[in-house]
């Protein structure tokens, strides 16, 4: 991991790898539950450097190291009960979000009558009341960050708080990741907040692809920079064919 | 299979008049059946459990033994795939319950997507954790499991019949009273089976193949290969136990265009054309035979692709 320093300064994908990876910062000896490329990538960086004690998937039913070496057996049924004792931090994509991180993967429209039919509420609503949970979102745009969404798949706070304790005893929703920057819901009512702008990104662009008030602070930080080791692991290692910028759309 | 609903002990179902032509010299125990003798003791209007998991390990023979059927009206029971696209885009559903429909590599299942649009059958969309706690409890003989999943989402506005219950302990917490997901028959596919029904999965995951065969009356097992028995097995492997099971059929290739690892992967060319292909073209070329046709034609079709 050491050596020359990689060359060329970081992309937009790269700059959400990191941005990604460090939801699983100090998570602990949890599985990271990454859903897309992006948050893939972000979660081996993290198990590569600063959270060694994560444990990962490979896409099926085994948990591997970060070289792929085999080191434990986790099917469905398993992963299920991984969740629900709490020894996982997932980061779920998003059809829809609101302000108060309510998701929907399940259906555009009336319900009864879908305009159009997504995946299903697959494991969201247990994913949300059970462990922690982030979003991955690779384009920020006004049909994802939604007033509101259409079906409530993962529990956003609002939602928890209006279900009581039986809601909110484990919930934890840590923060979104877009490709223009890090949101999360440090608000008094649990709205969402920008918290980091991805370098070359304004508030005021952020603000235009937001469907809602956002809370903005009066100092917007920028997405932290990887350095060069990390740099290194993404481009070298971890995606030598350069996947994340194809996950991420044009602007 | 009475025998197991009034609690009889000892009967491995070789009395079941099941009409079959050539059953005369079988084995005591010995469930073969063909894909077409299965359907055949299927009816419309049934509950029907479809194992395996998104595109991975589908009783694929078996539910285009269905198609070929005149059997509908079912309400089907699936962490769906193309069993559920396939089922719904030839009008056999006319209700699904499930957690979610995909095709994995191509994320969402286009003839799924078109019959629900359409408004061809209703839904019961529950979680996954609620999902298996259900099959479990209707394995189980219990009405219910509690399950902390539900409560704050709209799985409980969209399935109004839902309850929950309130732990009798001091933590006198809420939970959802996941019900059970009792079934009339469940069809599965693992990689080996024996003629009496014991069954065995090769591959990574069981899925919920054994949970699917608990909680239904009757469970019927396509295979890739039968084998004469299970010795040097590593016991794990031997996922699902014969006084679970009906009826069970060789169907080599059986999951296609599915994986089945380790005897084979997801025919992802294959899945992709079935994903971009107009219905009625697509059972046109592919299903308007038997087994063999199929095969033959998924053959012609790869030839074709110069693969």
């Amino acid at each position: 991991m050491s050596g020359a320093p990689a060359h060329g300064p970081a992309s937009r994908a790269e700059y959400c790898v990191i941005a990604c990876a460090e939801t699983w910062r100090g998570a602990g000896e949890v599985l990271a539950g990454p859903m897309g490329l992006v948050p893939a990538l972000g979660a081996r960086l993290a198990r590569h450097t600063f959270a060694p004690e994560l444990l990962l998937t490979d896409g099926e039913a085994l948990l591997v190291g970060p070289d792929g070496e085999v080191e434990g057996w986790l099917p469905y049924r398993r992963h299920l009960t991984l969740v629900t004792g709490g020894r996982r931090l997932v980061m779920m994509g998003a059809s829809q979000i609101d302000r108060y991180g309510n998701q929907n993967i399940s259906c555009v429209g009336d319900w009864a009558r879908p305009r159009r039919q997504l995946l299903g509420v697959r494991g969201a609503p247990v994913n949300t009341l059970n462990n922690p949970v982030g979003y991955w979102v690779p384009r920020h745009s006004r049909r994802v960050f939604v007033p509101r969404v259409d079906l409530v798949c993962g529990v956003g706070h609002d939602s928890a708080r209006a279900a009581g304790p039986a809601a909110t005893r484990f919930h934890d929703l840590r923060r979104v990741v877009s490709d223009l920057g890090v949101l999360d819901f440090a608000t008094p009512d649990g709205s969402m907040r920008l918290a980091s702008l991805h370098p070359g990104v304004t508030v005021e662009q952020v603000r235009e692809a937001t469907g809602f008030p956002l809370a903005v602070p009066a100092e917007v930080p920028y997405t932290r920079e990887p350095d060069a080791a990390e740099l290194r692991l993404i481009r070298e290692v971890l995606d030598p064919d350069g996947l994340r910028d194809r996950e991420i759309g044009p602007r | 299979m009475s025998d197991r609903s009034t609690g009889g002990a000892g009967s491995t179902g070789g009395d079941r008049g099941d009409g079959l032509s050539g059953t005369g010299g079988r084995a005591p125990g010995d469930k073969t059946l063909t894909a077409d003798a299965v359907v055949g003791r299927l009816r419309s209007g049934m509950t029907l459990g479809i194992g395996g998991w998104g595109a991975r390990r589908k009783p694929m023979a078996l539910v285009r033994a269905l198609l070929r059927s005149e059997v509908t009206d079912l309400t089907v029971v699936s962490c769906g795939g193309p069993d559920v696209g396939l089922l719904a885009a030839a009008g056999r559903i006319s209700h699904l319950v499930t957690p979610f429909v995909t095709l994995d590599s191509v994320p969402l299942e286009p003839h799924y997507r078109a019959a629900r649009e359409r408004g061809d059958f209703t839904l019961t969309e529950i979680d996954e954790a609620m999902f298996l706690w259900g099959l479990t409890a209707a394995a189980n003989r219990l009405p219910f499991l509690p399950v902390r999943a539900g409560i704050g989402s709209d799985v409980m506005r969209i399935n109004p019949g839902l309850r929950t219950v309130t732990s009798p302990y001091a933590d006198g917490e809420e939970f959802v009273a996941s019900p059970a997901l009792r079934m009339d028959a469940a069809l599965v596919h693992l990689n080996r089976a024996d003629r009496r029904g014991n069954a065995q999965y090769l591959g990574p995951d069981p899925y919920f193949d054994d949970l699917f065969c608990e909680a239904a009356d009757t469970a019927y097992v396509s295979c890739e290969r039968l084998v004469d028995g299970f010795a040097g097995a590593v016991p794990q492997t031997l996922l699902v136990g014969r006084h679970t099971v009906g009826g069970v059929v060789e169907t080599p290739g059986g999951a296609h265009f599915t994986s089945c690892v380790p005897d084979h992967g997801r025919d992802e060319a294959f899945l992709r054309m079935y994903a971009a292909t107009p219905w009625d073209r697509f059972a046109e070329r592919f299903l308007h035979g038997d087994e063999d046709d199929y095969r033959s034609a998924v053959a012609a079709w790869h030839k074709e692709q110069g693969r």
